[in-house]
């Protein structure tokens, strides 16, 4: 009999109804998508997005320029160059990270020991030249200075697993 | 003008008329030879999967000949790898099969595990299990319903994506980005899953089969689907075998072939799951396989979450492995590692592996000979696609120019990993 109910399915489209039914119930099911540049998707603590370099509570920038992250970047991505500030300590006088070349792979940050260079929770920094995405020193400590305050919140809330 | 039946020869009306027009009236046909025309699918072309050129010979709408043409995503990847340290070579596998990237990275990790001789802790076999099958259903969700958008359905895609986005937030939740990972490092993986994620990846195991089987009543027993798909780009069991392909394309023709069963690598030797086969080795059967193939990753993931084991994520080796960070800050021998590590990286003895992990797509393996540096001497790439391209040919001989692209679908083909 499985040939009488296979061609009575077949001549009432009964594959095809049932398809338009499925679909038609997905009408009433809430939406999932978000309204983008209002509503955002979630973000974990390990987000890796645009780099800053942040600084000490008392304003001291982080950075020592022991040049880990530079040795690492696989996509050579981080110039550094450094030399002995008026007080004594070592401070780099460049820090350049080129974004086209950056494949965010999130070595910069692990390698650092001091927690200065870091990938922020930031996504959202188009820009309309390509000069604009080559990163200088100002520019990612003003990144780090934007961004400190969920930097800093990410970092505590993964420091267990990290 | 019966005379003119002749098969390879046609006479056209204009040729007949030059031949009397000349004056050359004879008897005899005028013969002309009509040319296949010559089509460029590609590589701009919605259907053709990324960069994908092939220039196929056309019989008015039969295909002669299908001649893919690659390189255009070409990246130097494995010369490149030559001049990276082990640790720096990892995120290039990322980025080879960026549909899913942590198959890529297994691959390469389990081979420099060989010849580093480095026994994996279970708690990171058992993460790269999960993390692996995440991957796997990522990629067949993309496959199968852009397959169905090539063949005319777009609502799968759209309810595939909705999930497909659910495993990018569990790739984002562990490693921090939503595709190029980097996350299974040589020895373990980098970090451990963070609190509240293994309940939240449950959560998808118990509702995805329901989304498998509203993929299902669109399309497996869908006329429009099954017409498109059914005795399409056939493959036989010795065919496949002959031009080595590997993965759904090898199962869809009914041989049971899966790396995880027959060299299982990390905890896959203590999963419990079948592999399923197709019947035809048609379109349609590698559609079933895929689909069949999410199901029982799902019972894969799920395993690896209730069995998995609590301890280190990571070997305990700190000429492979980084401290952890509080570690660092502390003591000065850490530090020294710390700095070894993320500047010379590790040597790998002497040594040649090929190692091969049953990726989404199939046989995915990686070459690497050590000359005992830091870093790789060469590393060959070995990626399924590569192969399934070269099965396009006799695939598509045969077929109609549609027919291409419903077979392009079902070969899961992604340009970064054939070009590399």
């Amino acid at each position: 009999m499985a040939f009488i109910d296979r061609g009575a399915r077949s001549f009432l489209l009964w594959e095809l109804l049932s398809g338009m039914a499925l679909s038609f119930s997905y009408m009433f099911k809430k939406p999932v998508t978000v309204n983008y540049p209002y509503e955002k998707g979630p973000l974990s603590p390990r987000f890796r997005g645009e780099h800053a370099l942040r600084r000490y509570a008392n304003g001291e920038e982080r950075c020592i320029a022991c040049k880990l992250c530079e040795a690492v970047c696989p996509a050579l991505a981080i110039t550094i160059e450094a030399e002995p500030r008026d007080d004594g300590s070592r401070r780099t006088t460049r820090y350049d990270i080129d974004m086209t070349k950056c494949i965010y792979c999130g070595l910069c940050q692990e390698a650092c020991p001091v927690d200065a260079i870091v990938e922020g929770p930031n996504f959202e920094f188009a820009t309309e030249t390509r000069e604009e995405l080559f990163y200088n020193k100002e520019k990612l400590l003003s990144n780090g200075d934007r961004w400190e305050y969920e930097i800093a919140q990410n970092l505590l809330a993964d420091a267990p697993y990290r | 003008m019966s005379e003119t039946a002749t098969k390879p020869t046609i006479k056209t009306a204009s040729a007949l008329d030059t031949a009397t027009a000349s004056g050359a009236l004879t008897n005899a046909p005028v013969a002309m030879d009509i040319k296949n025309y010559n089509l460029n699918f590609g590589p701009q072309h919605p259907a053709a999967h990324g960069v994908l050129r092939l220039v196929l010979e056309l019989d008015g709408e039969t295909v002669e000949r299908c001649d893919p043409h690659i390189g255009l995503l070409h990246r130097g990847t494995e010369k490149l790898i030559e001049y990276k340290t082990y640790m720096q070579a990892l995120p290039y596998f990322d980025r080879l099969d960026y549909v899913a990237p942590m198959s890529q990275e297994h691959a390469f990790a389990l081979a420099v595990e060989k010849l580093m001789g480095i026994d994996v802790p279970l708690r990171a076999q058992y993460i790269r299990v999960l993390y692996a099958e995440i991957s796997r259903i990522a990629n067949h969700l993309l496959n199968v319903t852009t397959f169905a958008i090539d063949v005319g359905a777009i609502t799968p895609l759209l309810w595939g994506f909705e999930d497909r986005e659910r495993l990018m937030e569990f790739y984002e939740r562990v490693s921090g980005a939503r595709l190029h990972a980097n996350y299974f490092r040589p020895g373990g993986v980098h970090q451990d899953l963070p609190p509240g994620l293994v309940e939240e990846i449950l959560g998808f195991c118990d509702a995805f089969p329901k989304r498998i089987d509203d993929l299902e009543n669109l399309l497996t027993e869908n006329r429009i689907f099954k017409q498109r798909t059914v005795d399409i780009g056939i493959i036989s069991p010795d065919d496949a075998f002959d031009w080595g392909l590997s993965g759904p394309m090898l199962r869809g023709s009914g041989v049971a072939w899966d790396l995880r069963k027959s060299q299982p690598y990390d905890a896959y030797a203590d999963m419990d799951f079948d592999i399923p086969v197709g019947k035809n080795g048609d379109c349609w059967s590698r559609y079933l396989v895929r689909m069949e193939e999410m199901r029982q990753s799902i019972k894969i993931m799920r395993q690896a979450i209730l069995e998995m084991p609590g301890g280190p994520f990571m070997v305990n080796d700190r000429k492979v492995a980084p401290p952890p960070r509080a570690e660092m800050k502390h003591s000065m021998e850490a530090l020294i590692h710390h700095f070894k590590l993320y500047t010379e990286g590790y040597h790998v003895p002497a040594g040649e592996t090929y190692t091969a992990v049953e990726a989404p797509k199939g046989e995915f393996g990686v070459y690497v000979v050590s000359d005992g540096s830091n870093k790789p001497y060469r590393c060959k790439i070995r990626a399924p696609g590569f192969a399934f391209l070269q099965a396009a040919d006799f695939m598509g001989k045969g077929h109609m120019l549609a027919d291409v692209v419903a077979i392009i679908g079902s070969m899961d083909i992604v340009f970064g990993e054939i070009d590399r």
